[in-house]
C-alpha cells in the first residue's frame, strides 16, 4: 500500500512531534521526504528512524520564519528527489500561557512570525515549484485557528493560517494545487508537554481527549491523496468532538 | 507511522450499511467501501435497482428494502445487516430527496417529505445503528449534508433546513455516543453530477454551468470524488475524528 511511491514530500518542524510522525508516515507509504527543522540535530533523529525502516529522506536546518531558509528548503528538496508534490507547512510554536503571555510583545512577534508568516513563506516558495504538475499542501492549524482559544497571540496565528490557506486555495485549485489545513485539538506531542509543565493535558480553556501524533499523521496523509481530490480549501478539525461540544 | 499505520485505511472485516446506495453519490460510497475492504449492505426502496446495484458489487453485498422514515424498517435494516454479514460497523446516512420550489409555493406535503427523509431519516437510522454498534464497542457514522447546509437557496430551504439539521444532528450524536467509541461525522459535498441534479438541469439548464464557474478547481464534483471521504471516515485512520464535517466542494464554499 504504497499510496505515495515515487512523491516528493517536505515537512517542516519534522524534528519532533506531529512534524516527525507525519514525515515518518509518508515514508513508510514510500515518499521521499526532506525533513526541515530549526533544530538540525532533531531533523537527522527522525531521519535515523526513517533509514532504520527503510525509507529515504533528506534532513535539513530551516527556520521557517526566515525567506531564504524557506527557499532554500524547496531548492535543495528539488535538487536531491527533482520534484516537490507534497508539503506539510507544520512548525510552530506555542503561544505561552493564555492569560500571563497574552501581551507579551516579543512572544507575539515570535509567533506570527513562525506560526502565520512561516506558512505563507513556504507557500510562497513551494507554490511556484508545484506549478509545474500539481500538488497538494497541507498548513498546520488548530483549533485556536476556529475558536477563542489559547493566548491572543497563538489564535491569531492560526486564524490568520486558515484565512491564507482558504484565499491560497480558490487562488490555485485551477492549477490542480490543493491547499488544506489540519485542525487538531490537543495532541500528545512535547509542545503539549512543555506548555503544561509535563504533565500532558488538554491545554488551559479546551476540554476532552488528547490525540496521538499518529492521529494527525494520518489525516494528513489522507488530504494530501487522491483520495480527498475534490478537497481544497478545507479546515479539518481533528479534535476528538471538542469544538462539536 | 508503521506499516501498521496504513492498514488504518483498511476497512477490511467490517459490515457497512449505505442508505440510497443504489445510485449517484450513495452506490459511489457503497463501491469504494467495499473496495476498501468492507461487506456493503444498500438499503433503499427501490428493490429493482438496489437488487441489481447491490449484485454488481460481488458476494460480500446485499440489498435490504428499507423505508427511512419507518422506525420499524429501519430496526429491520439492521438486523438484516447482522444475519447477512454477523455485525454492524459502518452507517452512512446517505438517503435524500430535493424537491425544488420557492419557499411561497412550497406545498407542506413537500416541505416534510424532504424533512422525513432527509432528516428525521438519519436520525431514524442512527437511533436503530446504536445498539448493534454499542454492543461491538464501537461504530462509525457518516451523514450526508450538503454545502446547503452553509448557504441559502431561493428554490430549496426544506432541503437546506435538512441538511442544516444533519450538521446538528451529527455534533449531538458525536457528544451523546463520543463515550461509546462512536464516531459521527458529516460529509458536505458541493455540486455534483448525480442523478439528482442531472434531474434538476434537465427541468432547468444552466446550473451546471453556473456551478462549474464558480467552483475554484474548474470543474463540477463526481461521486467518486466523494467516496474517497467517506472511506477515510469509516476508517480506524479517523478515529480521532468525530462531530465534524468535510466540505467535498472544490473550493466552492470558501470564496465568494
Amino acid at each position: 500500500m504504497a499510496f505515495f511511491a515515487g512523491k516528493v514530500a517536505l515537512v517542516t518542524g519534522a524534528g519532533s512531534g506531529i512534524g516527525r510522525a507525519t514525515a515518518c508516515a509518508f515514508a513508510a507509504a514510500g515518499a521521499l521526504v526532506t525533513l526541515a527543522d530549526i533544530a538540525r540535530e532533531a531533523a537527522e533523529e527522525t531521519a535515523a528512524i526513517i533509514t532504520q525502516s527503510g525509507g529515504t529522506s533528506l534532513a535539513i536546518r530551516a527556520d521557517t520564519s526566515l525567506a531564504e531558509d524557506a527557499a532554500a528548503a524547496v531548492a535543495r528538496t528539488v535538487g536531491a528527489y527533482g520534484r516537490l508534490d507534497i508539503a506539510f507547512n507544520n512548525a510552530g510554536i506555542s503561544g505561552g500561557r493564555p492569560g500571563q503571555d497574552d501581551f507579551d510583545e516579543a512572544r507575539y512577534d515570535r509567533v506570527m512570525a513562525v506560526n502565520a508568516k512561516g506558512v505563507w513563506l513556504g507557500m510562497k516558495y513551494q507554490i511556484p515549484e508545484m506549478r509545474r504538475r500539481g500538488g497538494a499542501i497541507v498548513n498546520m492549524g488548530s483549533i485556536a485557528g476556529l475558536t477563542g482559544v489559547g493566548a491572543f497571540a497563538y489564535t491569531a496565528s492560526k486564524h490568520a493560517v486558515i484565512g491564507m490557506t482558504k484565499a491560497a486555495a480558490t487562488r490555485y485549485a485551477g492549477e490542480n494545487i490543493r491547499i488544506n489545513a489540519i485542525c487538531p485539538g490537543a495532541v500528545d506531542t512535547p509542545m503539549l508537554a512543555r506548555a503544561t509543565a509535563g504533565v500532558v493535558a488538554p491545554p488551559p480553556g479546551t476540554t476532552g481527549p488528547v490525540a496521538a501524533a499518529e492521529d494527525i499523521a494520518a489525516a494528513v496523509l489522507w488530504l494530501c491523496s487522491d483520495q480527498a481530490r475534490f478537497i481544497t480549501g478545507h479546515p479539518l478539525v481533528v479534535d476528538g468532538g471538542i469544538l462539536a461540544s | 507511522m508503521s506499516t501498521e499505520g496504513l492498514e488504518a485505511f483498511s476497512l477490511a472485516g467490517r459490515v457497512a450499511i449505505v442508505t440510497g446506495g443504489n445510485r449517484g453519490i450513495g452506490f459511489a460510497i457503497a463501491e469504494a467501501l467495499g473496495k476498501a475492504g468492507a461487506a456493503i449492505v444498500i438499503a433503499a426502496r427501490d428493490a429493482d435497482a438496489g437488487e441489481r446495484m447491490a449484485a454488481s458489487l460481488g458476494p460480500r453485498a446485499a440489498f435490504i428494502a428499507t423505508d427511512v422514515t419507518s422506525p420499524e424498517s429501519c430496526q429491520a435494516m439492521v438486523r438484516g445487516a447482522e444475519t447477512r454479514f454477523g455485525r454492524l460497523d459502518i452507517l452512512v446516512n446517505n438517503a435524500g430527496i430535493m424537491r425544488a420550489s420557492r419557499a411561497e409555493d412550497t406545498a407542506l406535503a413537500d416541505w416534510q417529505a424532504v424533512l422525513d427523509i432527509n432528516l428525521t431519516g438519519a436520525f431514524l437510522c442512527a437511533q436503530a445503528a446504536y445498539p448493534a454498534m454499542r454492543r461491538q464497542n464501537g461504530g462509525k457514522i457518516i451523514n450526508m449534508g450538503s454545502l446547503a447546509a452553509l448557504f441559502g437557496t431561493a428554490a430549496g430551504a426544506a432541503y437546506a433546513c435538512s441538511k442544516g439539521g444533519i450538521l446538528q444532528l451529527t455534533r449531538s450524536l458525536a457528544v451523546s455516543w463520543g463515550a461509546d467509541n462512536i464516531q459521527v461525522n458529516a460529509l458536505l459535498p458541493g455540486y455534483i453530477e448525480s442523478d439528482m441534479t442531472r434531474g434538476a438541469e434537465a427541468e432547468r439548464p444552466g446550473a451546471f454551468d453556473a456551478k462549474r464557474a464558480r467552483t475554484p478547481a474548474g470543474r463540477i464534483g463526481q461521486p467518486e470524488d466523494v467516496a474517497g471521504a467517506a472511506v477515510f471516515l469509516a476508517s480506524r485512520a479517523a478515529n480521532f475524528i468525530t462531530g465534524a464535517s468535510i466540505t467535498v466542494d472544490g473550493g466552492y464554499a470558501i470564496h465568494i
